[in-house]
Parts: structure tokens; sequence; C-alpha cells
């Protein structure tokens, strides 16, 4: 499936069906990120929502800033 | 004792965590700064590069409270959108609004500003605008129900100092909520200056960072801020121009 990820588009295999595995998918699941899908913030506790080909994510996380 | 919005903080200084030559400089300033806020941006992650070093967890940031800003937008609807990314992660809820108007000066822009701290206000955030010195426009933005206010001393990053002290200083007398000097402090001067003057509280980054020594100079702009701070409830004494003796004028033996 393709996903459009931090504006970039991404193959992903199709055995990743949601946010978290996806998440597992590319280590980032013991991180602080946040999740917004198709323009909603996820909530931790929705990560489990499923993906479907062509969404659009946008993964971010603190960085360092005054 | 600061307070902001329902916390209360020891320390009036606020430092931020951008451009430190390494992550140990930067632990250990943090750490002689004796903070107890600290403020980040929100960025896109590199999905690719998972073993980033992911700074704020090595930061411990349970100590901290993190203040996240809103950095990178230009309109009310963007700096929105941030604030929510960054509460969000379950860190956080106080924001620091930051709606840059121009690129070269990097001044905020008022309008939307405001727009965006009462957006803000309304989802139920800490809301702490990055703002102008301008007097009324504090005055909105406390009005309208902001935990702080936040006016810039001089361009970020620009280390000019405060370029005007009267307009700091009538925002600070007019305020009921406190009002941090954010953005353009230079040396340890600018930073007690600015307390002297009745901030609150100062919010600096590069002064910090870009220092020859981040760690001496931490150490520097806490016991200005400490110095600052007791000079101002000291009360100073009237600027004269002319002397006036210090030691007693009768009984000298001289003549």
């Amino acid at each position: 499936m393709n996903l459009l990820i931090n504006g970039d588009y991404v193959n992903i295999p199709s055995h990743i069906q949601s946010v978290e595995s996806l998440l597992n998918h590319f280590k980032l699941d013991q991180q602080i990120v946040v999740v917004e899908l198709n323009g909603t913030i996820l909530e931790k506790d929705k990560q489990n929502q499923y993906l479907t080909d062509g969404d659009k994510l946008e993964l971010v996380h603190f960085v360092g800033g005054g | 004792m600061l307070r902001i919005g329902p916390y209360e903080f020891t320390s009036r200084l606020l430092l931020g965590t951008g451009k430190y030559p390494d992550f140990d400089t930067q632990k250990e300033a943090v750490k002689v700064s004796e903070t107890e806020i600290l403020t980040f941006s929100v960025r896109r992650m590199n999905i690719f590069k998972p073993d980033q070093p992911d700074f704020l967890e090595k930061l411990n940031v349970e100590k901290y409270h993190l203040l996240p800003n809103t950095a990178g937008a230009k309109t009310a609807e963007e700096a929105v959108r941030t604030a929510k990314l960054a509460k969000a992660s379950g860190l956080c809820d106080m924001i620091k609004v930051e709606v840059i108007g121009d690129e070269k000066t990097l001044l905020p822009d008022p309008i939307e500003t405001l727009k965006a701290s009462e957006e803000l206000l309304k989802e139920g955030f800490i809301v702490l605008p990055y703002t102008s010195d301008d007097v009324m426009l504090a005055q909105r933005l406390e009005e309208m129900g902001c935990h702080a206010i936040m006016p810039g001393a001089s361009p970020i990053g620009s280390g000019q100092g405060i370029i005007n002290p009267l307009y700091l200083s009538l925002i600070m007398e007019k305020a009921n909520v406190p009002v941090i000097v954010d953005a353009g402090i230079g040396g340890p001067r600018d930073a007690a200056s600015a307390m002297e003057l009745g901030a609150d509280g100062v919010l600096l980054n590069t002064a910090v960072s870009g220092a020859d020594n981040p760690v001496k100079m931490a150490k520097a702009m806490k016991l200005a801020i400490e110095a600052g701070r007791l000079g101002y409830e000291a009360g100073r004494i009237p600027r004269k121009r002319y002397a006036t003796a210090s030691s007693p004028t009768e009984g000298m033996s001289i003549g």
C-alpha cells in the first residue's frame, strides 16, 4: 500500500495495516511521536486505527527550539 | 515564586533547547541553569532514521515542565495545529504561541498571535504568547485570558538586549499575569536588567547555546536573573543628576 508520510510517498509492506504496526515497522514505537492521519490528530489510544491506500500521515516529534 | 496558570516555579529562567554544540553540553547547561521550564519545537520525524538521539528522553523530561512553541507558523491556523500536535504527546498543556510575520526580523505577527491565542484558550491550553513590546496588545492578550505575556526584548537570536525598556516596563506595570521577557537577550546584564525592570521571568536560548561556554553562561544567566529579581524587590534608588555624599558632611577634622 502507498502512504503519503511527512510529504513523501512511501510503499508499505502489505502486512502493515494499522498505525500501530506502521510505527513498529519504522521502529518508532518506543519514541515520543504524535500521529496525524488525514488531518486528524490521533490520541495515543487510537493508534490501532486501520490504514488504507493513499492515507496521508504526519509523524512529528519534539526537537530543540526556543 | 513564578505562577503560570496552575503551575508554580521557583526558577524564573525559561530555557530554550535549540542549537547547542552537543548533547552533553546541553545537559550540563540545563542542569546548572536550574531552570524548571524547557522550550521545544514540533517537527516532522525522519522515519528512515529511527535511531536519532531522542534528547527529550535523555534530558529526563519528567523533571521539567515542557513549553513547546509554535515556531514555523505564519498563521493562527498553523499555530493552533502545531499546538494541538504538541499537546497530543500527552507531555504538556502549556504552549508558547509564536506566529512569525517576517522572515528577516522574525518579529511576531500581532494579529495572528491574538487569533491563535484566543483559539487555544478555548481549547483549554495554558497560553503564553510571544509578542512584540506593544503595550495595548499585551493588555488585549491578558484580557483574553492568556496565562502569561512574553514580549520580546529585541529580535530573536539577535543578542541586542533590551531595546525598549520603557514599553516593557509599561507592560509589566499594567499586567496582572506574569510578564516574561522573551527573545533578544545577549548577556547576563540584559537578563538582570529585564528582571530589574519588573519582569516575572526571562526566556532565552541562543544567549546560552551560542556562548563560547554554554555551561558557564547558563550559570551566569541564573545568577543574573536572581540578582535582577532581588534588586527589583529591594527597590533601587532614584537616579540623580548630581552627587550625594555617602559619608557624613558633619564633624570633619580637616579645615
